[in-house]
């Protein structure tokens, strides 16, 4: 504790990335965003590609969100509104970004396919925007949250593609291919976050 | 009070004022960056081209061009009825369409126009008859009673005021929104004849709770105006002069009867048996007319097959299934060809049959009404 208040402030942006990507992993050890995570984390490369476009979205919104948070709704006392607001904002944020890769970059476009929408409901990204507000984060704190915790989602859906490439599924129990063995090894690699979970405070 | 009243005011004019804000910043975002310019439509390898504002799909785009494909589920990628030929720069096969679409299929370039959204120039292919194909403004003449579950419909063309079709094809009936539910296209085939060019006639089966056919049967009102397009499809006459078999149960009346009308009226003398399914006489419709054109021509037999008549009726023809009808009047039919409509499940079972009797299986014509 001593240590963490004493560092300067890029370590302390550094801690709360590590922390909220590792230590605090919001898919392995809080358990958001699965439904993306089942539905895309059959090969490394969409895996990655959505991975990417998740970290993004989470950072740029917890960064919006904060400033709509702090400069909008507490002034106006509106701060019980800050779920729908989060929703709306993330949605909006979302399309424009559809938008944006549909035009720039068609082949990840295609390979995100009918996943992409999928971005806009996708928990994990609300729940960065939500939990950042439980902390005295200033606006450079609430984007390296953002930031690790994207990037958290990133490395673990990465991690599950990799090894669902491996897997044959034609060895599998029928009812166990797909969802069902993402669920059982997701379930064991979030025993090793577990283990991780409280090595860093924030 | 006053606070509280405040804060609701507040409340409703931020959530109002931001929804409007990023609808109006995302609409402006999507003219500036999915804007694809002006893109090239080539058809038929260059018979044809056409400009349009890239960003939308094949379909809506070829619409506003006035060539109409084939739609029955308005672009939501379920019906699999526009299939085109995408020679070049259809961009990747989309999830959606891959279930539609069988191994050889992807392997020709077709796609479903629908879900091609056009981002640069694109070149396909369209059959000719589709070029045929026209929007109609129709007024309703009647509605008709047909049996307890079957209204004929005659529509008066309003403009255009004529239509070129052959006997078995389809038209598609938009249907208004009532009720909160949507407007949809569905298909219907014209039972009445091709020579008859400013009219048209169909025969429509109540489907319980389906969104068209309760449209039909409960709003649409005599001497209304609808839009209609077509003709559609490949289900018609051969030119051959071979035998003939045809075979339908409810609605699928239609297209044969204007199949048979046209041959009686065009003095096309082909043997042809006609098998109707039914379930009781009450289901029967267009009984004398068939049974004159039957006694008027040599060349034609109908047999109307009704499968739950009770026993103790009057009813002195076939009581069976269609199927049932045409083991008992043949048991070789090699060199027949066969028109078959109706139900997907009764259509694949007088598939099964005519195979059985050695009807070849590319003589065998059919719509099924699915
Ligand atoms: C080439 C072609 C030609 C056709 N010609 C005719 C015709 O001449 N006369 C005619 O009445 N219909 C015809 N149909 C069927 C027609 O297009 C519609 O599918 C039907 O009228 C139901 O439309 P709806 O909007 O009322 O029902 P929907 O709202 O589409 O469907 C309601 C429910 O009923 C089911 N359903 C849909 N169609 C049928 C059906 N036919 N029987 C039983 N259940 C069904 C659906 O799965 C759904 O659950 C034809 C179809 C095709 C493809
Ligand atoms: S219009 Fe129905 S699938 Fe394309």
């Amino acid at each position: 504790m001593e240590a963490y208040q004493e560092t300067n402030f890029f370590a302390t942006l550094f801690i709360i990335f590590i922390s909220a990507g590792l230590t605090n992993n919001i898919l392995l050890a809080r358990f958001l965003g699965m439904c993306s995570c089942l539905g895309v984390s059959k090969k490394v490369d969409t895996s990655v590609g959505l991975g990417a476009a998740v970290t993004f979205v989470t950072a740029t919104t917890a960064a919006l969100n904060y400033l709509v948070y702090y400069y909008i709704l507490v002034p106006l006392g509106l701060e019980f509104l800050k779920l729908i607001t989060f929703i709306v904002v993330i949605a909006a944020f979302t399309q424009f970004i559809e938008m944006v890769i549909e035009r720039y970059s068609i082949k990840l476009y295609n390979s995100l396919g009918i996943f992409l929408p999928l971005i806009t409901v996708n928990c994990a990204i609300l729940g960065i925007s939500l939990f950042m507000l439980n902390k005295p984060y200033g606006f450079w704190e609430s984007f390296a949250y953002g930031l690790g915790g994207g990037f958290g989602w990133f490395l673990a859906i990465a991690l599950i593609g990799g090894i669902r490439e491996k897997i044959n599924e034609k060895f599998l129990p029928e009812g166990l291919a797909g969802p069902g063995i993402t669920l059982i090894i997701i379930g064991i690699m979030s025993l090793a976050f577990v283990g991780f979970s409280g090595m860093i405070k924030i | 009070m006053g606070t509280i009243l405040t804060g609701i005011i507040t409340a409703t004019v931020f959530l109002i004022l931001m929804g409007l804000v990023l609808a109006i910043l995302l609409v402006l975002a999507e003219k500036k960056i999915l804007n694809y310019g002006t893109c090239k439509i080539s058809i038929n390898d260059g018979n044809k081209e056409l400009e349009v504002q890239g960003g939308a799909s094949l379909l809506s785009l070829l619409a506003e061009k006035n060539i109409y494909i084939p739609s029955a589920c308005g672009g939501r990628g379920s019906c699999a009825y526009c299939k085109l030929v995408v020679s070049e720069g259809g961009g990747q096969l989309s999830p959606v369409e891959e279930p539609y679409l069988t191994a050889d299929e992807i392997k020709a370039g077709v796609r479903l126009s629908c879900q091609v959204k056009v981002r640069n120039d694109i070149s396909i292919q369209i059959p000719e008859a589709l070029f045929k194909i026209k929007k109609y403004r129709a007024r309703v003449e009647h509605k008709k009673v047909l049996t307890h579950d079957i209204l004929e419909l005659r529509f008066k063309l309003l403009d255009p005021q004529t239509i070129d079709f052959k006997a078995g094809q389809y038209v598609q009936l938009t249907s208004e929104t009532y009720k909160g539910r949507e407007s949809v296209m569905r298909a219907y085939s014209i039972s009445s004849v091709p020579s008859e060019k400013n009219y048209i006639e169909l025969n429509v089966r109540l489907v319980p709770d389906g969104i068209c056919t309760t449209w039909v049967f409960d709003h649409m009102k005599e001497g209304q105006e609808v839009t209609l397009s077509g003709p559609y499809g490949d289900f018609m006459l051969s030119d051959t002069s071979a035998p003939m078999i045809c075979m339908a149960g409810g609605s699928g009346m239609a297209p044969i009867h204007s199949i048979v009308n046209h041959m009686a009226e065009m003095n096309i003398q082909r043997l042809c048996y006609y098998f109707f399914g039914a379930q009781q006489q009450r289901d029967l419709f267009y009984l004398e007319e068939l049974r004159k054109l039957e006694r008027d021509h040599e060349w034609f037999t109908f047999i109307p097959a009704l499968s739950a008549e009770p026993e103790s009726s009057g009813w002195t023809g076939f009581r069976g299934l269609v199927t049932e009808a045409l083991a008992e009047h043949f048991d070789d039919l090699t060199g027949y060809e066969a028109y078959l409509c109706g139900s997907p499940g009764m259509v694949g079972a007088c598939e099964k049959e005519l195979k059985k009797f050695n009807v070849e299986e590319d003589k065998i014509y059919y719509d099924e009404f699915a």
